[in-house]
């Protein structure tokens, strides 16, 4: 398991050196590229403020009521009989319906429990490793007029869930409950 | 969906202040959310910036294709009804590449064209065929390589090692992708069998 976090340290930096070092090789003008790409990144930031602003809102409201703590609550014995934190459900629920909504949940939750506790590294590789399945079935479906869509959001679904269980046991099996 | 479950996460935790007497935690809480919103996505800024910079910078040095090609040889055989050489193989394989490096508004667009050669190569159908299906499977068991907007947040709340995660993230993505597989081949292994075998 040791060969994990070792992954995780040296990946970023290897990716890095060696995409500049095959750009510069190929000729490209790297810095200028960069430059060219790094614009979109603005552009993607500025243009999920209004999910997130929305999503964080609703979740602030229904944390600050009570209602989150009373719902987690209602459903922490039936998920702690299976290993699960009540407090990834929300999270897991919301996750393959929108991937803003999920990135305001992830952010809520690292934020009250912090980025390095057990429910903190849960949502972050929970957030990473499963997609929004309504959205690419939407987006893609609807892009090119497909109307009967067969076992396609049964097999997204269930993907979804395999994520979820293989996000709970690794995160366990690497960093402790 | 997402709007029923949005309005109704805010009307109960309205109803639930009143009756709770908790209304004056909701009113700060109203603008403490809005304003933590704008905080993160100005932090986002710095590491999407570098990313997707350094990832233009890949895509013109030819690397995405490359590795296109190197993943052809599975990516055969995971839709056997696409001709190697057509264009929604090319189509697919650069969606696949593209998500792998968190260039989603890259990939949105391929996989939109991969989906009408797919759809061409179904003689025009408005019905999912089976290479439509596994394409959707793949993409929603979402393959990472760098989880760039979690580890942007992570550092946002002073983790001790933001990317700690990349690791456990992997093994999650690889995991619900071969399941993803798998489950696809189930459904339709079923589905032939119904139609009373090949």
């Amino acid at each position: 398991m040791g060969i994990v976090s070792l992954v995780s340290l040296y990946i970023i930096p290897v990716i890095i050196g060696f995409i500049l070092i095959y750009g510069t090789l190929k000729k490209v003008p790297t810095y200028e590229a960069f430059v060219e790409g790094g614009k979109e990144g603005i552009n993607i930031a500025f243009s999920i403020i209004p999910y997130l602003v929305g999503m964080l809102v609703s979740i602030s409201i229904f944390r600050a009521s009570g209602a989150m703590d009373f719902f987690v609550e209602f459903l922490r014995p039936a998920l702690q009989f299976i290993g699960v934190p009540a407090e990834i459900a929300p999270l897991a629920i919301i996750r393959p319906i929108s991937g803003t909504a999920a990135l305001g949940m992830t952010t809520d939750l690292i934020a009250t429990y912090g980025p390095d506790s057990f429910i903190g590294r849960l949502a972050s590789t929970l957030q990473g490793s499963t997609d929004t399945t309504f959205y690419v079935l939407t987006v893609y479906f609807g892009a090119v007029g497909i109307k009967k869509m067969g076992d396609a959001l049964k097999v997204g679904l269930l993907a979804d869930l395999v994520g979820i269980i293989a996000s709970l046991v690794i995160v366990t099996l690497i960093f402790g409950y | 969906m997402v709007n029923i479950i949005w309005v109704l996460m805010t009307i109960i935790g309205i109803v639930f202040a009143i009756i709770n007497g908790t209304i004056e935690q909701v009113n700060e809480a109203v603008f403490k959310g809005a304003k933590e919103a704008v905080t993160i996505c100005i932090g986002l800024i710095s590491i999407l910036v570098f990313w997707l910079g350094l990832m233009r910078i890949a895509q013109d040095a030819g690397l995405l294709q490359k590795l296109a090609n190197l993943f052809q040889p599975i990516v055969k055989r995971l839709f056997p009804e696409v001709p190697v050489n057509h264009p929604a193989m090319g189509y697919i394989l650069s969606n696949m590449m593209a998500n792998l490096f968190g260039l989603g508004n890259a990939a949105t667009p391929m996989g939109i064209k991969a989906m009408e050669q797919l759809r061409e190569l179904n003689g025009g159908s408005t019905e999912a065929s089976r290479s439509m299906i596994t394409f959707l499977a793949i993409n929603t068991s979402s393959l990472t390589l760098i989880p760039t907007t979690v580890i942007a947040i992570r550092m946002t709340y002073d983790s001790a090692s933001p990317t700690e995660i990349v690791g456990t993230t992997l093994v999650a993505t690889f995991a619900s992708t071969v399941g993803a597989i798998m489950i696809d081949r189930y459904f339709h292994y079923r589905r032939t069998r119904k139609k009373g075998g090949k």
